[in-house]
């Protein structure tokens, strides 16, 4: 995705923006604030404040924040073209992988915290449960993509089917949250998961409009010139 | 693979339990206390002490009980802190998260506060909570309570025997199961917004379930009345039983000769039966129920505990199942 808009006239402001993104210091930031949940969640822990069940706490946090990370991950094109903050492009990537990077620590929290590393269990367990056969799919799915971020892998792919390939982040997207929806469905309960359903609705629903739009444009190229 | 250690966990660790001897000899000196051996301030802390086992943090009303004598009825289990007791746990009149009781129960208006008896009992009528408060001796009760979703704790109640009530109102022989229905008002319960259960909450059980002595009528915890988010001013417990069979803020005791319906039962019958006792073979269609999580007693990264057959008060209410299909009864 994200061939860049042509022709947009830039304000000012823009290109501000733009310079600052473009900062050598901006990618060791965002790194290290997307450490900050991580953070949180240990010092919590080691400080006994994460309430009665930590280990819910835990899994919990872990797992809200792949899917807060997801929906970053899909912002950053739809906000190019409707801000022109181009340089934004430079954290996809970052971003992606700490999506991956907290879904595995969301597993790890399940196989440790819940299933004490016993494989066997771990094994009879996933299957059993339609949510966590979807979550664990999800995973799957998000590991060639981090297998794949690196630019030596861009280049031994080819641009066209590394891009190919990394479209499945729209399959790991709608089974994470039907991984949420799922698992609140016991409660009935889909307060929060209503946030994240709209959040992707519109970023998904965004690329749908923009590439309808853009077939319209060429049509009407095409007509104006042939 | 295991990369901790199996503990094996089963019965409390030897050296966590108080010698028999050392507590006798405490309460001795308490109740010494207690009599008269130090002022009169000092001596109403003692007499509570000698009563109770487990005192709170004093915010409430106190509500001692004595040692109960029923078998089964006080595990030996380290308790689980107060709070925790009161800040983790589902009242869903409250709001679905367990933070939410906490958080929402403090409009809920326990004063003035009856419960109607009716159905099949020749001596229907509306009890008074201070006359249902002084119906009998009250009793501290330690149940272990094992929660549908994986988790535990263990529970100093106060309350006595729910057969004592319904001994008093005398139930006819067409009394085979005895309804209690609870609390259902918008205007102190923010949680009846929600469409996630038929409103009022109902809960059930068979009439010899009810009888049964370890069937508590609780009105406290921790020797204080019951905070409002644990169900005051008078729930049911029901120790071998999934937690949500113990209804909270009880209104209204019907008896009746069908099988009454259930709120959990009715939302979602095939993952919640009418029995819904603890049985760790009986796996929850979502997961499974052969273990839980202990709440602030097993460090985190402990393994989880077995989960005990009839929530390990088989000795005691086994035989009310004997011969029945459990898994078909679930």
């Amino acid at each position: 995705m994200g061939a860049a808009p042509a022709g947009q006239p830039h304000g000012a402001a823009v290109r501000i923006v733009n310079k600052w993104l473009s900062h050598r210091a901006t990618k060791p930031t965002a790194f290290v604030l997307a450490l900050c949940p991580l953070a949180l969640l240990i010092s919590g822990a080691v400080h006994q404040s994460l309430g009665a069940n930590p280990a819910e706490a835990l899994l919990r946090g872990t797992g809200d924040w792949v899917l807060r990370f997801l929906c970053l991950t899909l912002a950053v094109t739809p906000l190019r073209h409707l801000t022109g903050w181009h340089a934004l492009l430079r954290l996809r990537r970052l971003l992606g992988l700490f999506a991956f990077f907290y879904g595995v620590l969301h597993f790890l929290c399940y196989a440790w915290l819940d299933m004490g590393f016993d494989v066997a269990a771990i094994a009879r367990d996933i299957p059993k449960r339609p949510f966590a056969l979807v979550g664990t799919l999800a995973l799957l799915l998000m590991l060639p993509l981090a297998a794949t971020s690196f630019d030596h892998a861009i280049r031994a792919l080819g641009a066209q089917r590394w891009r190919q390939l990394h479209r499945s982040v729209y399959a790991v997207v709608l089974l994470g949250l039907l991984h949420f929806f799922w698992m609140r469905s016991a409660k009935n309960d889909f307060a929060e998961v209503l946030p994240y359903a709209l959040a992707i609705a519109a970023l998904l629903g965004w690329r749908v409009w923009h590439r309808l739009r853009r077939g319209a444009l060429h049509e009407r190229a095409a007509g104006l010139t042939g | 693979m295991h990369f901790i250690k199996d503990r094996g966990y089963n019965a409390p660790l030897a050296e966590g339990i108080t010698p028999r001897s050392v507590l006798e000899q405490r309460r001795r000196f308490l109740k010494q206390l207690a009599a008269g051996g130090a002022g009169p301030a000092l001596a109403l802390w003692a007499g509570r002490e000698a009563l109770a086992q487990s005192a709170g943090p004093g915010k409430l009303a106190t509500l001692p009980g004595a040692r109960s004598a029923v078998s089964g009825a006080v595990t030996m289990e380290k308790a689980t802190a107060y709070t925790d007791v009161t800040g983790y746990n589902n009242f869903y009149e409250f709001g679905t998260d367990k933070s939410d009781p906490a958080r929402h129960a403090g409009r809920l208006k326990t004063r003035p506060w009856s419960v109607v008896v009716e159905g099949e009992v020749r001596k229907p009528g509306t009890w008074d909570i201070d006359t249902l408060l002084k119906l009998s001796t009250m009793e501290e009760r330690v149940y272990r309570l094992r929660c549908v979703e994986g988790w535990s704790m263990v529970v100093p109640w106060v309350g006595y025997s729910l057969a004592e009530l319904i001994r008093r109102v005398e139930p006819t022989g067409n009394a085979k199961f005895v309804q209690f229905v609870t609390l259902a008002d918008k205007a102190q319960m923010p949680g009846l917004r929600s469409s996630v259960l038929d409103w009022p909450y109902v809960e059930g059980l068979r009439l010899d379930e009810a009888m049964h002595p370890l069937t508590l009528l609780g009105f406290g915890l921790y020797g204080e009345v019951l905070p409002n988010q644990n169900g005051a001013p008078v729930r049911l417990v029901v120790p071998w039983k999934y937690g949500f069979k113990s209804a909270k803020s009880i209104v209204r005791i019907r008896f009746v000769d069908k099988q009454p319906a259930t709120s959990w039962n009715l939302s979602l019958p095939s993952e919640y039966g009418f029995y819904s006792n603890v049985n760790p073979t009986v796996d929850h269609p979502r997961w499974s129920q052969a273990t839980e999580r202990r709440i602030g007693d097993d460090g985190l990264l402990a393994k989880k505990r077995p989960t005990l057959m009839f929530n390990g008060y088989e000795a005691q209410v086994g035989q009310l199942y004997a011969g029945m299909d459990l898994s078909k009864f679930f």
